[in-house]
């Protein structure tokens, strides 16, 4: 039955969508829906429960005024459209047009880790800019770097998102022709003032900063030094569209021309 | 809940979560609407909910309460051609057909955000990164919307059809399943 006997609740405001995720137990988030809608149609949904619909909630607000704040139902076009880097060029590569049109910076971020490919393209920019998320689960809001946010079980409704507009930043995405519009691996780089951010998404569950990368370029090492110590602490894994070989091949030289482009540019 | 499909309102009594796709296919018999993969990777259920192209495999019918859905029955019928389905007949831009009805809303929608057209072939490409087409090597698709931007074919251009296109001209075999 390509159809789910969830219970829909349809919040029309941030407190209404917060006072029905309670402490979200038996809930699922549905955003965007780019993710979760193949569970429908696949049976993977989850029977019965709730199903939290955030389409009427408001969340999908973009302001700036020097601080960038996404609310978690922004597209992705309209993360393309906040022009911040490297994010927006993160958002670009997503998928094709109509994906970009539907699926959120809020979903993306909160998605569990794919089983067959990776998943949350934007996660790696969002590392490196050293954005703040805003959530709500059992013990109430908070706000809390996005790293922290990664660290633990997904398990909250994410709010909000606000990145400091950093001065530059660089992305690269890498994919194979076989891989359709699904990218193997990332690379955001960020100079967030006193210092150069990079994270890497592809290369774990969740995207991860490459914090050797970090110190060697605060020790005046060059971009293909640097990008050298990419692989450090990380066990990039096999999967539908990369073995993990390829992708600790690959990683270093991607490194190296992301730095290379936020150094140049 | 209600929806408008090309220009009828129909009702629907799926869940919310069902994707518009089941509801066009399964529920109110508009079979112009292809199932490729499912899981919005191939671009053959591409429909318009309010003018813009989106993918029926992907959204929640719930988020579409009183939206206009558009389908490919919406651009013309056979013996009205949109200009742009006139270029895919004339150009061999349709092979098998399976991926024609999504390739067509996907194109058109970029002709008229062109305001008419002409279109860059790089537009068309970007328009269309999203639809897989396994039986024509993609190129007599780019030729045929470029012509049809260019002006090349005759048929109305991104109006809406106004009549009752919920009933297919051609009677489907056999109940739906």
């Amino acid at each position: 039955m390509r159809s789910s006997d969830t219970e829909a609740l349809i919040p029309t405001s941030e407190a209404e969508a917060v006072e029905a995720f309670r402490d979200g137990s038996g809930v699922t988030v549905l955003a965007g829906g780019t993710i979760l809608m193949p569970d429908v149609t696949y049976g993977r949904y989850p029977k019965g429960g709730r199903t939290l619909m955030l389409h009427r909630a408001g969340l999908d607000t973009v302001t700036d005024n020097g601080v960038v704040t996404f609310g978690a139902m922004a597209t992705l076009d309209a993360v393309v459209a906040s022009g911040v880097p490297p994010l927006a060029e993160a958002a670009a590569a997503v998928a094709d047009p109509e994906i970009r049109a539907q699926a959120t910076i809020g979903g993306n971020l909160a998605a569990p880790p794919g089983v067959a490919s990776p998943r949350g393209d934007l996660q790696a920019p969002l590392l490196a800019m050293g954005a703040r998320v805003r959530s709500v689960g059992a013990d109430g809001e908070r706000t809390e770097p996005v790293e922290d946010y990664l660290a633990h079980e997904r398990g909250r409704l994410v709010l909000s998102i606000e990145i400091d507009r950093p001065a530059r930043g660089a992305y690269l995405t890498q994919r194979r022709p076989h891989s359709h519009s699904y990218s193997v691996m990332a690379v955001a780089a960020a100079d967030v003032g006193g210092g150069v951010r990079v994270a890497a998404a592809g290369i774990a569950p969740s995207a991860v900063r490459l914090s050797g990368v970090e110190e060697a370029l605060a020790n005046g090492e060059s971009a293909a030094e640097a990008g050298a110590h990419a692989g450090e602490g990380v066990e990039p894994p096999d999967d539908a569209l990369a073995s993990g070989w390829y992708r600790r091949e690959v990683l270093p030289v991607l490194t190296a021309r992301v730095i290379e482009q936020l150094q140049g540019g | 809940m209600e929806l408008m499909v090309n220009g009828t309102p129909r009702a629907t009594a799926s869940s919310p979560v069902t994707p518009l796709l089941t509801v066009l296919r399964d529920e109110l018999s508009v079979t112009s609407v292809k199932p490729g993969c499912e899981q919005g990777g191939c671009g053959s259920c591409t429909v318009w909910v309010d003018g813009e192209p989106r993918r029926a495999c992907l959204l929640p019918v719930g988020t579409l309460e009183g939206a206009r859905v558009t389908t490919v029955e919406g651009l013309g019928t056979p013996r009205d051609l949109a200009a742009l389905q006139a270029a895919f007949n004339d150009r061999y831009a349709a092979q098998c057909g399976y991926c024609t009805s999504g390739m067509l809303m996907a194109a058109q929608a970029l002709i008229d955000r062109t305001g008419g057209g002409p279109v860059t072939r790089e537009q068309v490409i970007e328009a269309l990164s999203g639809h897989v087409c396994r039986c024509t090597g993609y190129v007599k698709i780019l030729d045929a919307v470029i012509a049809a931007a260019n002006g090349e074919y005759e048929g109305h251009h991104g109006v809406e059809f106004e009549g009752d296109a919920s009933q297919p001209e051609v009677e489907p075999k056999g109940a739906p399943a």
